[in-house]
Formats: C-alpha cells, sequence, structure tokens
C-alpha cells in the first residue's frame, strides 16, 4: 500500500515535468478529439464561406450606386434600397438612444448601488441573463401588445420598430456595461471615496468614464445585431414597399432586412440579384460595425 | 485586581462572543498605556466585525494632533481594519460593522447624522498599492478639490502646491497632462498622497504605503511623512518595523489572538506607547517577542 502510494507520487511528479505521458497530447483519443474539432470549425467555416461566396457572385452585377439611391419599383432595374437604409438608420438610432441611457443605468444601479443580498436585485439579475436569449420575434409580439395598449392604430412606425429593437439590444447593453464596469478596479473607487466624493460622483468621474470603451463596444455590438433583424419589425407589420424618406420617429418606415425579405419572395430573377446585392451591403456594414467596436476596444480599454 | 478587568481579560458578557483572557503577568496592560496630550481620534472599545466573525476586539486607542502614529503586528491582526473604521472606508465592505465609539474632535464618526462622506474629506487615506486614476498627473491631484466642491481661487496653484509638499513638483512638472500611470511605483505613490492633501485633510491614514516600493521610493516616503507631520496627523500601518521605529513618534501594537471558547482569531492591541519605549523597554513579552523577529 504504502508502495504504491509513493509510486503514484512519483509518476505524478515526473508527468508533470515531462507533460507527455500516457493520455497526453499524443493519445489516440487525443487526436481523435482534435480531429473532430478542426472538422467542426471546417464545417461551419466552409458553410460561411460557400454563403458568402454565392451571395457575391449573385449579388455583384448590381453592386452600384442606383442600390443605395433608388427607390423600391416593380422593375428590378429601378429598384434600390433607399428608404430601407434611411429607415434602418432611423430605426437603429431611435434605438440606440432609446437603450444606451437606460442599459447603462440599470447596469450602473445593478452593479454599483443595488444590494445584492435582495431577492428582487437578484431576480433581476437572473432575467436580465435570461432576457437576452429570448427569440426577436418575442420581442416583436410584445412590443406590438404595448402600443396596442397604449391605442397606437398603426403601429409601423419608427418608434415601434425602435421599442421592439431596443427590448432586444437592452440586455446585451446592460451585460456588457456590468462587464465594462467589474472591469474598473476596486482600488479606483476607493481611491474616489477616501477624498470624500460621493458614490455618484465616483460613479459619474471615474468608473463610468474608464467603462465607456466597453460601453461603446458592447453597444456597438447589440446595435449591429438589431440592424440584421427582420422578425420582431415584421410582427409590427413593417411596410416593404416604401417609396418614401422617412422623416421622424412617427414616419413610416422599412429597413436593410425587411426589403431582402421582400426581395427574395418575388419570382425574378433580377429581385433575387437585388437581394444578393442588398444581403452585400448589410454584411459589410455590420462588417465595418463590428470593426469600429473591435478598434475602440483595442484603442481605447484601459489597461490596469 | 477586579477594578482592572478590562486589562487583564476581554469580556462582552454577551454569550455569542467570544472571551478573550489575558495570561496573568500581562494583567498591567492598561497601566502602560500612555495618556496621549491632544489627541483628534480616539477609539474607546473598538470592535469590528465581517459579519459574525469579530476581526478586531475591545481596542481603547487614541492618536495624537500632528504626530505619527504607526500601527504593528503580524499579519490578519486587524490593523488595516482598524485604519478603516477610523474613516469609515469600512462602510464600503459588505457585512463590516463597527461597535464602540470612535470620535474625531471629539464628535462620534459613526453617529447617524454624521455624514460619511464628510468624515473621509477630513481623514484622508492612502493605500497600499498605488492607486492613481486613469487620468492625467494634474487631474489626479484636481480631482479630489473638484468632487468636494472646494473653491479654489486658481486650481493651477492648488495642483502645484500640493505636488509641491508631497515632493514630487520637479519631477512632474514639466508633464503635468500626461497619464499617471506613465509615473514610477513610487512617484505614483507620492502622486496619491499629493491627491490627498489637495482636499487638506487633518488626518491621512497610510495602509502599509511602502509595501510595494523599493528601498529609496520607501525612505523618499519617509521623509514626506515626517515633513507633514509638521500639518497633518498621519497614522500609518506598516510591516516594516524599522519603517515604523524610524518615523512614528507613538507605536500600537497588535496580535491575533484565539478565544479560549470559540477559537476563532481575533485583533487585540497589545501595547501602546512611545515608539521609543515600544522598541527599546516593551512592557508586553509578546511586543518584545515580536520586534525582536522571533514571532510573527
Ligand atoms: N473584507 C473582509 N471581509 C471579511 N473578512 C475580512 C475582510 N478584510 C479582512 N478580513 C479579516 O479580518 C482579519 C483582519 O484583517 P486585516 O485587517 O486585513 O489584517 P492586517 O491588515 O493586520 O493584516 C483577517 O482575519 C481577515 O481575514
Ligand atoms: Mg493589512
Amino acid at each position: 500500500m504504502t508502495f504504491l502510494t509513493t509510486g503514484l507520487g512519483a509518476h505524478i511528479r515526473s508527468a508533470s515535468i515531462h507533460g507527455k505521458v500516457r493520455g497526453g497530447e499524443h493519445s489516440a483519443r487525443s487526436v481523435l478529439f482534435l480531429i473532430a474539432l478542426w472538422l467542426c470549425l471546417f464545417v461551419a467555416f466552409g458553410v460561411l464561406l460557400t454563403l458568402i461566396i454565392t451571395t457575391l457572385i449573385d449579388g455583384f452585377s448590381r453592386l452600384d450606386s442606383r442600390l443605395v439611391t433608388e427607390y423600391p419599383a416593380s422593375a428590378p432595374e429601378r429598384a434600390g434600397l433607399r428608404p430601407a437604409i434611411l429607415g434602418s438608420i432611423w430605426v437603429i438610432g431611435a434605438t440606440a438612444l432609446l437603450t444606451i441611457p437606460l442599459g447603462v443605468a440599470a447596469a450602473v444601479h445593478l452593479e454599483e448601488f443595488a444590494d445584492r443580498k435582495k431577492w428582487f436585485n437578484r431576480a433581476i439579475e437572473l432575467n436580465v441573463q435570461n432576457l437576452a436569449a429570448v427569440p426577436s420575434i418575442v420581442y416583436g409580439l410584445l412590443a406590438l401588445g404595448f402600443l396596442a395598449l397604449l391605442g397606437v392604430q398603426n403601429k409601423n412606425i419608427v418608434i415601434g420598430g425602435a421599442l421592439a429593437l431596443g427590448l432586444l439590444v437592452l440586455p446585451v447593453i446592460i451585460i456588457s456595461t456590468r462587464e465594462a464596469l467589474r472591469g474598473v478596479p476596486l482600488e479606483i473607487r476607493q481611491g474616489s471615496l477616501a477624498l470624500g466624493a460621493t458614490p455618484l460622483q465616483t460613479v459619474w468621474r471615474q468608473t463610468l468614464p474608464a467603462s465607456v470603451p466597453g460601453i461603446a463596444t458592447g453597444a456597438i455590438l447589440g446595435l449591429s445585431r438589431a440592424l440584421g433583424e427582420a422578425a420582431p419589425l415584421l410582427v409590427l407589420g413593417a411596410l416593404v414597399f416604401v417609396s418614401f424618406d422617412p422623416n421622424g420617429l412617427l414616419s413610416g418606415y422599412t429597413t436593410m432586412p425587411i426589403q431582402i425579405f421582400n426581395w427574395t419572395s418575388r419570382p425574378q430573377a433580377e429581385f433575387h440579384e437585388l437581394a444578393s446585392a442588398g444581403s452585400i451591403l448589410l454584411l459589410l456594414i455590420l462588417l465595418a460595425m463590428n470593426g469600429l467596436a473591435i478598434f475602440i476596444r483595442n484603442r481605447y480599454q484601459q489597461r490596469w | 485586581m477586579p477594578t482592572k478587568t478590562r486589562a487583564a481579560s476581554y469580556t462582552t458578557g454577551s454569550d455569542q462572543k467570544p472571551t478573550i483572557h489575558f495570561p496573568a503577568e500581562h494583567a498591567e496592560r492598561s497601566a502602560a498605556l500612555p495618556t496621549v496630550p491632544n489627541a483628534i481620534i480616539e477609539c474607546k472599545d473598538v470592535n469590528v466585525y465581517y459579519n459574525a466573525f469579530r476581526a478586531v476586539t475591545g481596542v481603547d486607542l487614541s492618536f495624537g494632533s500632528k504626530e505619527i502614529t504607526a500601527l504593528i503586528g503580524p499579519s490578519g491582526c486587524g490593523k488595516s481594519t482598524l485604519l478603516r473604521s477610523l474613516n469609515r472606508m469600512n462602510d464600503l465592505i459588505d457585512g463590516a460593522r463597527v461597535e464602540g465609539s470612535v470620535t474625531f474632535q471629539g464628535e462620534d464618526i459613526y453617529h447617524k447624522e454624521v455624514d460619511a462622506i464628510e468624515v473621509r474629506r477630513r481623514i484622508g487615506m492612502v493605500f497600499q498599492k498605488p492607486n492613481p486614476f486613469p487620468k492625467s498627473i494634474y487631474d489626479n491631484i484636481a480631482y479630489g478639490p473638484r468632487v468636494i466642491g472646494l473653491k479654489a481661487s486658481n486650481m493651477d496653484d492648488l495642483v502645484e502646491e500640493a505636488l509641491t509638499r508631497a515632493a514630487l513638483w520637479p519631477e512632474v512638472k514639466d508633464k503635468l497632462k500626461q497619464s499617471a500611470f506613465g509615473l514610477s511605483g513610487g512617484q505614483q505613490q507620492r502622486l496619491c498622497i499629493a491627491r490627498t492633501i489637495a482636499v487638506k485633510p487633518d488626518v491621512i491614514l497610510m495602509d502599509e504605503p511602502c509595501s510595494s516600493l523599493d528601498p529609496i521610493a520607501t525612505s523618499r516616503i519617509e521623509d514626506l511623512m515626517y515633513e507633514l507631520r509638521e500639518d497633518y496627523t498621519i497614522i500609518i500601518v506598516t510591516h516594516n518595523m524599522q519603517q515604523a521605529a524610524r518615523v512614528a513618534d507613538r507605536t500600537a501594537f497588535f496580535t491575533a489572538l484565539a478565544s479560549e471558547e470559540t477559537g476563532d482569531r481575533t485583533g487585540l492591541l497589545v501595547e501602546y506607547d512611545l515608539t521609543k519605549k515600544i522598541f527599546e523597554s516593551p512592557a508586553d513579552q509578546r511586543t518584545e517577542d515580536y520586534i525582536s523577529g522571533r514571532f510573527g
């Protein structure tokens, strides 16, 4: 028995030094597992690449200035995304104005002021986590019900869409803001409070400014998700044939994903090309937004 | 003897609380306590709890105005805990609770009408690890005066004065707009001291301010403390016995004792006296063991 124990001890010691013993990285099972992992990655990447390439091939011929200057039309060669692009800008802009202050405030409260021992604060925390996983169409239905409650007849208005998308983005902003706040060392808060600053001043002048890069990154990623959403807006009856520029919070609108969705359902092949071109444009915008988020994170993130 | 129970043993009277009995040879502890003329902060029977755990038990201690008082003792004996309870930084820790009385200029700082923010403004704190704000050197100093609404006729002068007092001005006067993170550890710690001075407190608490610094930076901070003593009361926690011997007017030695009943360790004040007396002829055997390196 004693012999066994010491023997095992010696084995563990040698294993920790040399690293390549039975069950290490080169066993058959490990190699098999590694191959499986690579395969998964390959399949996922392959699907994505195929999708992008076919879209590019389909849509390349229509990727011109008409795409952004023209209004939708029954003739595909005269049709463009102009109102949809403006509609997307209006809706996403309104969503941002609605959710960023609200989300940041909620996160500050939860992270800096709420008593974690209170059951309702814990319940809110748990729910915020859960909300991030709710399918987007549910938010559309929620916004629909809310607008109906308010007695709004025409629900295809910018602010209505912003409401639905705002509900979708809010948890993302709350969660990323909390993470950013948590990244600010306790010592900074203590240093501020020890000088006689109030907790609110400390949040306002230290914690929040130091968290701005993280908040901006989270907000951009959240908004870029909203930009690609069609389902919640369709539930709200977003128009699919808008031949005017949206011009206010109560204006009717369509957005890029909805317009693309509409074009794909047309029988003519030209409309499908148009849809592909629109997808490419949407993809480029999303890429740019994600790039911006990464840039902000790398450039401005405070390293403590 | 019965009249000196407080010195010989610590009994709170409550059943749940641990009872600490000093060995008989230390029964004369209170007789050794010097009276502090001109006390600015006074602790009477201070107990500090973290939830049910009592980290500091029954501390009676007065801090002299414009003196440097050192708190020494082995790790975990509650020095930081006691220090934080002097300016209500303990309020920020979940479950931390202070019993007994801590008075500042005769006023109970834990009285419910006393504003903790004001207490912290009057009793500043410098931390173990330098914690400059992620701002420029100038803004680090100006931050305190700005948030407390100190009406400085000229902020530039105030910044210069604070940096000068902290013996940092010559080193940073040409890079006030640069990030404080570019300074060395010792410079950052002096910046933190300057930042504290800028709000013109009466007392500066320092929790092992030199523990992350090299000997040269340490000696500069010690020089600085000596100069600041002209205008400020300084209470410093230190692990470094020589440091206490060098800078402190008075030294309080703490230790952690296990209760005979519950076995919980709690911090106690063993001996408090003029630094010279503590280091040359301590009254308590444990103090002597500690400073001579036989324990702790
Ligand atoms: N925030 C805290 N929560 C719970 N217990 C704590 C906390 N801070 C310190 N303690 C405990 O209180 C005791 C005293 O700690 P501390 O005051 O840091 O000692 P010192 O500064 O003398 O090393 C230790 O047992 C420590 O574990
Ligand atoms: Mg400590």
